[in-house]
């Protein structure tokens, strides 16, 4: 009946799916059995007891014994259904403990998915194979759903707090992410791809930082520059929190107007500000401190991906 | 002693009255302000019918839209999203709110409770006809919102997408807030009438079945519709005013919205089945010309049906934000529901054992109830099982189960009902023949719509979709094909109903052998219902043979 199965249900991505598709398939073979039980007698009375004229029709009122049978037998079917059911349901709602968390922030009408090592992704989830992953879920506007039906996954997204829900995939390759919870015009077209990357597939995809950058660097967007994707990276990684980009002083110096010219540095030198400079700031931040500030900023060494590095130095240069 | 036998002892055809409540007066105002409870229903009959064509036509629209992946009829985009959009919104709006919430009991009810109470009237002849302006009324502000543009929250108004999106989502609401008001006074006058207009000798147990199934309706209405009405006006004033009871932004919860609107909107389910499980009581036992099997029992699973259902909302969230003690309680709770579901199924084919059954259009109308509510009531299974639900939630399997329940049994039942009342309606038989082909085509038309969106939903594809995956092309090219086929069955039966206006009256005052006290008047009946009170000697649904008076 493999065939059955395949013709009702998505191809299986986990483990959990399979339990869901044996549970599946086990209430449809029930329906059968119970839809034939009812639909049989219907069309079997409706011939056999066919109106014949002056037919005398027997007074049975009620039986008793039928009454509480039929109450009692499916009232216990139904007790086993529901432990059926809620033994799936633990699965789905425990995450286990190891789990990778995976963030996402859901929007109309778009998925981003961002790592714990701060890599992000627009619409594009990698997750790696046969290892738990568990996913914070947000919403900006409206209600979502973050679905994956080879998965057997879904749950709702909402605005001002966070839901949660995880899968164990175990196939590699594509599968399908679609927003199920209606949210207007583009609700149809909110689809994500997940990709399950084997170990190294996907230590490649965190090396570079997810794959959003690549928006920014291929040129088909006027509005997603390599500057603009330095800006994300100022807003995002705590650059703001002691830099300004408007040339007032804060507790390290402004990025308005420094790119292409000297700076005087606390150890009487001076230095050019160039891709060089900048680099090496943002790995080893003390190496070269400006004149007048302290030498308190943290390595972005590992924190910080070479794309990230790029659109850093773009930024800084635009900001003249 | 065989002679004294007789199978139809009650009801002999009198002379016709010349004037009946159709004829009595006429004129635009003895309609309009016409206390007489037939008339109502009358008016709401045609009400509720006018607004099912008009559900039904954006219906037919969602389906010609979705029968290609590309939307084009003839190389026209037929609907872009945003009007895709609306178009379900208001297909789910009218044919809840506007079409089967007030369907049987408005109408039907109307007509046939006072009647097979052996009474003259409902207990408030006033707040009946008030009813049913507030019906008119309601339905007048939705179609204006419809002129306005229409609204694209879907039927179910979910926040924040209903208090931030555009159009006249207010106007919509306060329609149907009016027409929640519409719904509680029926229901309390049906529940006044039933307690205080029941015929001499007529006790709760010898009530028909109809009226247990209306009766549990009735209360339902009274009890449930209010916490709907106060929950539109919170979220007209949030849309207004940004009181912030639902909108994060602002300090509210989204999920408080789902949790109010569906403590309404679950029992309202059970507005739409009871009186549809209601009718099938009703034309089991007649075109079986026999005694109703336990009579107690499907009474009392009416009324069970009746409580249940205030306890089981919490199943539309399994996966919405709710604690999760909560869903597996919801869980639970809800397989309550298929207990006494299964007890008046289990009870109704007892009725059909050893029968001597009749298969006129109500009949054939009462056993395709029996096969669509099996489906619709099993798959329902799958739904309340948490596991399974979680993947089939929010997807087509969902729509297709619901219409299964809506639409494949209360619509059913309802249009049976309307068969076996049109008689006594109108005093018009209708084509037996005709009769038998609109309930075919019924039959094939709706299992060939919605079979197909179980296998839709269980493979992965989400409700309220204006694109799809091409995968699913095949199968929603053959849903819309149904969809025709149930448009035309019903443009047959409402020709072949029309057209036998245009004849004499022909109906003989019991043409199906009935039990109840409806039967027992003319046909149509006379303004007053009944000659004199009639007094209940007989159970109903008592198909023994009578000894004749000695």
């Amino acid at each position: 009946m493999e065939w059955l199965r395949r013709l009702m249900m998505p191809a299986q991505g986990s483990e959990f799916a399979k339990e869901i598709d044996n549970m599946y398939m086990g209430l449809f073979w029930l329906s059968v059995v119970l839809f034939l039980m009812i639909a049989i007698p219907t069309v079997y009375f409706a011939w056999r007891y066919r109106y014949r004229p002056g037919r005398v029709t027997p007074h049975n009122t009620h039986n008793t014994t039928l009454e509480i049978t039929w109450t009692v037998l499916p009232l216990l079917l139904c007790v086993a259904i529901f432990f059926w059911g809620l033994k799936g349901w633990m699965e789905y709602a425990v995450a286990p403990g190891e789990a990778m968390e995976v963030q996402i922030t859901a929007k109309k009408w778009l998925w981003q998915f961002e790592y714990p090592d701060g890599s992000r992704t627009i619409n594009d989830l990698h997750v790696p194979i046969n290892k738990p992953v568990k996913f914070i879920m947000t919403s900006e506007d409206v209600i979502h759903d973050f679905f994956v039906p080879d998965m057997r996954v879904k749950h709702d997204i909402i605005p001002g707090r966070y839901t949660e829900v995880w899968f164990n995939p175990t196939v590699h390759g594509q599968h399908v992410i679609t927003c199920a919870e209606y949210c207007g015009k583009g609700h149809s077209d909110m689809h994500a791809v997940l990709t399950v990357d084997n170990d190294a597939e996907f230590a490649k995809f965190l090396e570079t930082g997810g794959t959003e950058w690549e928006d920014y660097f291929n040129g088909k967007d006027p509005k997603k520059t390599p500057a603009d994707w330095g800006k994300v990276q100022y807003e995002t990684k705590g650059c703001n929190s002691c830099h300004t980009i408007d040339g007032s002083k804060s507790k390290g110096p402004t990025w308005k107007g420094i790119y292409g010219h000297m700076v005087e540095l606390n150890n009487g030198t001076s230095v050019l500000v160039d891709d060089d400079y900048l680099r090496e700031s943002m790995l080893y931040p003390n190496a070269k401190v400006v004149k007048g500030f302290e030498p308190i900023m943290p390595t972005f060494q590992g924190l910080l991906k070479e794309n990230q590095i790029k659109g850093l130095q773009a930024f800084i240069k635009s900001l003249q | 002693m065989d002679q004294a036998i007789k199978t139809t002892p009650r009801i002999g055809d009198r002379p016709r009255p010349r004037k009946n409540y159709l004829n009595e007066t006429r004129g635009f105002k003895s309609w309009a302000f016409t206390l007489d409870h037939k008339r109502i229903g009358i008016m709401y009959l045609i009400g509720v019918l006018f607004s099912f064509l008009l559900g039904g036509i954006f219906a037919l629209l969602v389906r010609l839209t979705l029968l290609s992946p590309t939307h084009k009829i003839f190389g026209q985009v037929l609907l872009t999203a945003e009007q895709y959009n609306r178009v379900f919104t208001l297909h789910g709006a009218i044919m809840v709110f506007l079409f089967i919430i007030p369907a049987i009991p408005a109408s039907l009810g109307n007509f046939v409770l006072p009647l097979m109470l052996g009474a003259k009237d409902v207990a408030f002849p006033r707040l009946n006809l008030f009813s049913f302006y507030l019906w008119l009324t309601g339905a007048l502000m939705a179609l204006t919102a419809m002129v306005f543009g229409a609204v694209d929250t879907g039927w179910t108004f979910y926040t924040p997408y209903s208090t931030t999106t555009d159009g006249p989502v207010t106007l919509m609401t306060a329609a149907v807030f009016v027409l929640g008001f519409s719904s509680i006074f029926t229901g309390l006058n049906f529940i006044a009438t039933v307690h205080k207009l029941r015929a001499p000798g007529m006790g709760w147990f010898d009530l028909p079945l109809f009226i247990w199934g209306i009766y549990s309706t009735a209360v339902i209405q009274v009890l449930a519709t209010p916490v709907l009405g106060i929950t539109l006006v919170l979220l007209m004033l949030e849309r207004s005013f940004g009181i912030g009871i639902f909108d994060p932004r602002i300090g509210g919860d989204p999920v408080l919205f789902q949790h109010f609107f569906w403590f309404y909107s679950h029992p309202a389910v059970y507005i739409m089945i009871l009186p549809g499980m209601a009718i099938i009581s009703e034309l089991i036992p007649t075109f079986s010309q026999k005694t109703i099997f336990g009579y107690r029992a499907i009474a009392y699973s009416s009324v069970s049906l009746a409580l249940v259902s205030f306890i089981v909302w919490g199943h539309h969230m399994f996966v919405a934000g709710q604690s999760q003690l909560a869903t597996v309680v919801f869980s639970a709770l809800t397989f309550l529901v298929a207990i006494p579901s299964g007890v008046k199924v289990f009870n109704w084919l007892g009725t059909m054992y050893q029968g001597n059954i009749k298969l006129d259009t109500p009949m054939l109308y009462a056993m395709s109830f029996l096969v669509l509510f099996a489906i619709g009531g099993l798959t329902g299974i799958f739904l309340g099982t948490l596991a399974t639900d979680v993947h089939l939630t929010d997807t087509y399997f969902v729509v297709a189960h619901f219409h299964y329940v809506m639409m494949g049994s209360t619509v059913t039942a309802f249009i049976g009902g309307l068969h076996y009342w049109w008689p006594k309606m109108t005093g018009r038989m209708y084509s037996e023949k005709w009769g038998r082909v609109g309930c075919l085509l019924w039959n094939v038309g709706f299992n060939m719509t919605f079979l197909t969106q179980f296998f839709l939903g269980s493979k992965g594809m989400p409700r309220r979709y204006y694109n799809y995956l091409d995968q699913f092309q095949p199968l929603h090219a053959f849903s819309t094909v149904g969809s025709w086929i149930i448009g035309l069955g019903l443009f047959i039966t409402a020709a072949y109903l029309l057209a036998s206006l245009r004849k004499p009256a022909d109906a003989p005052d019991n043409p199906w052998n009935g039990t109840t006290l409806e039967w027992q008047t003319s046909s149509p009946p006379i303004t007053h219902n009944f000659e004199e009170q009639p007094v209940l000697e007989r159970e109903p649904y008592d198909y023994r043979p009578v000894v004749a008076a000695r």
